[in-house]
């Protein structure tokens, strides 16, 4: 197990590095004068451009300007945005937001999603499971934000069970709405992979063995197909942090969550480039660490792995 | 109630069957509508009683058994007949009342001791919700019990391990110990031991002999081995294709067996062909007549080269793997070593040993398919080691190699014309129509007929696709042929057809085979020396006659031992 | 175990079951590759009729979007019918801008189309190439390759598209061809990781040593034999990627780095549409009703070839 952690460990490593210096790449190493070019046809002030100049260290050679592009990284000196407000002050406010958002959505597409996708898989060929396999390919056909749209205004305006935008008062309550409809495309997936795996062990030799010790079926769904169908999901929600992540900007701004995605999204929309990279790479270093945890996670729920000889 | 009244109802009991199974039929429901898969089903076992299924695949063996307990696969189902088990008919019971007779009153051992263990869960857990769920204690003393019963040494420490764990036959130990945890009157055991290596099968089958003895347990065993059948069943019950052909005393069957299906059976099983062998040897008959009927066409005895040069030396090959374990830490595996030996042009040499002996790497090695780490092969009189890449190509023209896994050694995308021409092709060999009429000749050679070439590999049986795997390596006309495991994994008839081929071919064609195997049964059929390896080590060596006779080591000896049937008493046929 | 019960010998008639010869061929059937085998279980499932169907319909839309609609999406674009209600020979209504909802969507198509094409041709280009060899050789290149995979895999799409199209070039030269390479870029780890996986499945078939036992060169089994094996997970993934690169070109373009706005695609359509809402739902509604039933057809024609494609339900 130490060893399994180790390895992941040492994986990680090269392809944090490698991204974020991609990202780096990307934007400041490029020719032309990249504090100008960040901003295209707006540029900020003089002395915001100074700031900026100095904050990214263009005058060191480009692997300086990396090594410490790094070190405020982790030290959280994201240095400022357009305003003069300190791009971590910020991010620390409206961290948790978009964290709750994300929980919350990961718990919905999980809970459902593998509730779903279980009963689909034994009832493989029946009606509920014909009915929720078409389903899950309309989720994952129709974009998110048309379906944020769509159920904003069912749900929200014509039927009012939620609020339609949430704005300075986020909680969990509040948020059910958007985290349902950030987590909807993850869910279809969830729930096929569930329903995939299920079938899979369903036929299985132990599942039959376990049926002939005499245990209830239930036991046997639970103990036995349900345990081992898990494994490959919980990788997969892992990976689908990702696409949270991403899909936290569209549904922010669908819904007025002030979390991070909403701050990046306008960014984007004024053209302001350091705050773009700023918010990116913390992201990219949250969903590497998350990654992590959850491949120990995966060597924890199998034994094979934990103890390999 | 009274005294005698217990003892009335117990002999009452004695008398009356456990389980009779009456008319049974089994259908499914397939793609392509309903298959009848058993037709017409009869057995009857009494308490205490083994009884043995044999039949190869297809028969329906496992699935009447499988019907006993309940367990056929979601498409099945029970069309006719009865499952009475003590009186009640359970054919068509509710998922409750069977799950009330799981585990307690019928039991089960499974045939694949990997994939029947939950790899997720430890073992005494897997044990301890078997007693709970039927009602007995289920403490850690009491798991701990039941697995040292099953002969599990250190079985509390045993316990809290995870099955991958667990050597294949602590796993089927483990197996049986839940089968028999609650003491079930019945226990049925599917093919209980083919997946472990020879010389465990016999271990564990008398382990659990002695376990189902003691516990007075009826005993359904599903096999494809008619001597093992015979060897520890009391009755042997023969079907073929759904119906039971024939039904009697095990040594009956195989002296006097009259049903043409069981005759076809019983001149087939190599351990029952060997057994002849052996005891018309001790008898002093000519042993040549006691092969699987054709070998000999015409009934002339055939003439295998005596003094012959060697084809192919082996000379102190040794194999090291690495293995990997941890960081930058590494294990040394050596896979063989120091192995000499010399095969004779013409003839026959089989290697013969377990999982793990080494013998596979020996043949990847021969076929330069794999470098050794120090040793020769010398090919007709060439260190193969010394060949450049011109000649490695060349020499593969000349040593071809025929595979287990019938299912796998043919390229499901390649129809059969395809996958023969290959080679012909990748050496340019003749001109298109050429190598057409090579395929064609080459499907004579092995039986199969010209329609063959346009079809497919998945439509084709496991012994169809062996014969093609054979036409395909004959095509270079080589002159040695290795046969890794070629015929381990056909059922009994289809294999002893193979192995006539084989045999034929060889004397037309003067081939030499290097015939890997882990049954020595087959050795004693068709192999004229023999190399035992063990462990990576070649333990003994010499003509087969030699090697059964008078076994030197005794690691041979075990192995000979292990032969299912090596312990009846069989008088030999006299031609 | 020993009974002194009598056990009777009981023998089946022969006729009862005729003894077939061991292991004799069926001559009858017509031969059935397994290409043939999954068409024919295509053939029936009505799944796949109608996204195939949808599929032949959406590509002569955007092939000839004339045939559709005589009217020219661009002309006549009257503000006074600025998020107008359907009129005569204008059956969805008007946008924003007063064009022509109906005209945008049909020639809309051919961008949104293009998309997904291109993305999924050069995805397979690069993907399967990658993969197979990581697969197929082990080793350093596995380890290099999968590590690139893992650095654009840890850039989620949304996030990756936002920084790459901070570059000047891409701002500069927004188009068809730049959102194809973002998405490219940040697609092709998926497709190179389940050839990876194919490839290891099958490269240790023993028709693969069989192949090298009688001489075929290692490259030539990785292509001969290897890859043709691999084929149908890949198949399954590059049709549902189809679909999926056509929702991600949308939502590229509701956020604002998709397409240029000059460019019509069902994307565009959308994400001007946001203003409209609250007045009129349909005009956002409409194309992103087109868009989801193009990707709905894609992803059902995959999930449609994952089924006949199953190995598990090849042997006849």
């Amino acid at each position: 197990m130490i060893q399994y952690i180790l390895r992941r460990l040492l994986q990680i490593i090269p392809v944090f590095i490698g991204t974020t210096l991609l990202v780096y790449f990307m934007v400041f190493a490029l020719p032309g004068d990249p504090i100008r070019a960040l901003f295209g046809d707006r540029p900020p002030s003089e002395a915001v451009i100074a700031q900026l100049r100095q904050q990214y260290n263009l005058d060191q050679p480009f692997w300086v300007q990396y090594g410490l592009f790094l070190k405020n990284l982790f030290t959280f000196n994201l240095g400022v945005d357009f305003t003069g407000q300190p791009i971590a002050a910020s991010l620390g406010r409206i961290f948790p937001v978009t964290v709750m958002l994300a929980v919350e959505a990961l718990i919905i597409q999980a809970v459902f999603g593998v509730t779903f996708g279980l009963i689909a898989g034994l009832r493989k060929g029946k009606v509920f499971d014909a009915t929720v396999l078409v389903a899950s390919l309309v989720v994952i056909a129709i974009p998110t934000f048309v379906l944020g749209f769509v159920l904003q205004l069912l749900i929200g305006v014509q039927l009012g069970w939620a609020k339609p935008t949430v704005g300075a008062n986020a909680d969990w309550g509040n948020l059910i709405l958007p985290a349902t409809v950030l987590g909807l495309v993850s869910f279809a997936y969830v729930l096929r992979l569930t329903r995939a795996s299920v079938i899979e062990n369903m036929n299985a030799d132990y599942v039959r063995t376990a049926t002939a010790k005499g245990l209830s079926r239930p036991r046997v769904v639970v103990t036995h197909i349900l345990r081992n169908s898990m494994i490959p999901v919980i990788t997969y929600l892992g990976a689908s942090l990702g696409g949270l992540m991403g899909g936290a900007i569209v549904t922010e701004s669908i819904f007025n969550v002030p979390g991070v995605g909403q701050k990046l999204f306008q960014a984007v929309i004024r053209s302001e480039g350091p705050t773009v990279v700023a918010i990116v790479s913390v992201l990219v270093l949250v969903f590497v660490v998350a990654n992590l945890l959850v491949d120990l996670l995966y060597a924890w729920l199998d034994p094979r792995i934990r103890y390999e000889n | 109630m009274t005294t005698s009244d217990v003892i009335i109802s117990e002999a009452d009991r004695a008398d009356k069957p456990l389980l009779e199974i009456r008319d049974l039929a089994i259908s499914f429901q397939t793609g392509s509508g309903e298959v009848q898969a058993v037709r017409n089903a009869h057995l009857t076992i009494m308490p205490g009683e083994t009884v043995a299924i044999v039949g190869e695949s297809g028969s329906g063996k496992s699935t009447t058994a499988l019907a006993a307990i309940g367990l056929l696969p979601g498409n099945g189902r029970v069309s006719g007949g009865q499952i009475l088990l003590d009186g009640e008919d359970i054919s068509q019971a509710p998922e409750k009342r069977m799950i009330e007779l799981r585990g307690n009153t019928i039991g089960m051992v499974p045939q694949d001791p990997m994939s029947n263990l939950n790899p997720v869960w430890k073992i005494g857990y897997q044990v301890k919700e078997t007693l709970r769920a039927n009602g007995r204690p289920c403490g850690p003393a009491d798991v701990a019990k039941v697995l040292a019963q099953a002969g599990l040494p250190d079985a509390e420490r045993r316990a809290k391990q995870y099955p991958h764990e667990f050597s294949g036959g602590m796993r089927q130990r483990a197996l049986i110990a839940i089968g028999l945890s609650c003491q079930p009157r019945l226990l049925i055991a599917d093919e209980p031991t083919s997946a472990l290596d020879v010389t465990v099968q016999r271990q564990i089958l008398d382990h659990l002999e002695q376990m189902t003895s003691e516990l007075g347990t009826s005993v359904l065993l599903i096999t494809h081995d008619l001597g093992l059948a015979a060897e520890r069943a009391d009755k042997v019950v023969v079907m073929y294709r759904g119906n039971v052909v024939e039904a009697g005393p095990s040594l009956e069957l195989l002296q006097n067996p009259q049903h043409p299906y069981t005759q076809r059976l019983v001149a087939s099983a190599p351990s029952l062909a060997s057994r002849r062998i052996q005891v018309a040897k001790e008898l002093g008959v000519e042993s040549d007549e006691l092969l699987a009927p054709g070998t000999s066409p015409g009934g002339a005895v055939v003439v295998k080269p005596t003094m012959t040069e060697d084809v192919l030396q082996i000379q102190n090959l040794r194999k090291v793997f690495k293995l990997r374990s941890g960081f930058g830490k590494s294990t040394d595996f050596t896979a063989v070593d120091d192995v000499s030996f010399s095969v004779k042009r013409g003839t026959t040499t089989a290697i013969v040993g377990e999982s793990g002996s080494g013998k596979s790497t020996v043949a990847q090695m021969v076929l330069n398919l794999l470098q050794p780490t120090s040793g020769k092969i010398v090919f007709d009189g060439v260190d193969t080691s010394t060949l450049n890449n011109k000649e490695i190509f060349a020499f593969r023209r000349r040593v071809q190699p025929i595979f287990q896994d019938p299912y796998g050694s043919l390229d499901p995308m390649y129809n059969i014309f395809r996958t023969i021409e290959e080679p012909l092709r990748t050496h340019k060999i003749g001109d298109k129509a050429s190598r057409e009429k090579k395929v064609r000749e080459l499907l004579d050679q092995v039986a199969l007929p010209q329609s063959t070439m346009q079809r497919y590999p998945n439509e084709l049986s496991g012994g169809q696709r062996q014969r093609v795997a054979i036409a395909r390596a004959l095509a270079l006309d080589p002159e040695v042929i290795i046969c890794d495991e070629a015929v381990s994994a056909l059922d009994v008839l289809v294999q002893a057809q193979v192995l006539n081929l084989l045999a034929e071919l060889q004397s037309r064609l003067g081939l030499t085979y290097l015939f890997i195997t882990h049954d020595l049964a087959v050795v004693r059929q068709i192999a004229d020396h023999v190399c035992v390896m063990e462990k990576g080590k070649l333990v003994e060596t010499g003509s087969t006659d030699d090697v059964f006779d008078a076994p030197q080591r005794d690691y041979t000896k075990a192995l000979l031992n292990a032969i299912p049937g090596a312990r009846l008493m069989l008088p030999p046929e006299v031609a | 175990m020993k009974t002194n019960r009598e056990i009777e010998h009981f023998v089946a008639p022969v006729e009862e079951t005729p003894l077939l010869a061991t292991d004799s061929l069926k001559t009858d059937q017509a031969p059935l590759s397994l290409w043939a085998d999954a068409w024919r279980k295509l053939r029936r499932r009505p799944l796949f009729i109608i996204s195939a169907v949808m599929i032949a319909l959406i590509i002569i839309v955007a092939l000839f979007p004339g045939l559709f609609t005589h009217v020219a999406p661009n002309d006549n674009c009257q503000l006074a019918n600025s998020d107008g209600a359907p009129a005569a020979g204008h059956p969805l209504g008007f946008t924003f801008q007063g064009c022509d909802v109906y005209s945008r969507i049909i020639h809309g198509t051919q961008a949104s189309l293009m998309v997904g094409v291109f993305s999924v041709l050069f995805v397979l280009i690069i993907g399967v190439t990658l993969g197979a060899l990581a697969g197929f050789y082990g080793g350093w290149i596995d380890a290099v390759i999968a590590r690139l995979g893992d650095i654009f895999f840890a850039l989620p799409l949304i996030l990756g598209a936002l920084v790459v199209s901070q570059l000047p070039f891409m701002r500069e030269n927004r188009g068809v061809w730049t959102v194809v390479m973002v998405l490219v870029v940040l697609g092709w780890p998926q497709m190179a990781r389940i050839t990876r996986g194919a490839v290891i499945e099958v490269r240790n078939a023993d028709f693969v040593t069989a192949a090298r036992s009688l001489g075929v060169s290692r490259l030539g089994s990785l292509i001969r034999h290897v890859l043709p094996n691999a084929l149908a997970p890949i198949i399954v993934l590059a049709t549902m990627e189809l679909g999926v690169f056509i929702v991600a070109e949308a939502t590229l373009s509701f956020i604002g780095i998709g397409l240029p706005g000059s460019i019509m695609s069902w994307g565009n359509d959308i994400a001007a549409a946001k203003s409209s809402v609250r007045t009129n739902p349909a005009i956002l509604l409409y194309p992103a009703m087109a868009l989801s039933v193009t990707v709905l057809s894609f992803i059902m024609l995959g999930d449609a070839l994952r089924d006949a494609l199953d190995p598990k339900s090849r042997q006849r």
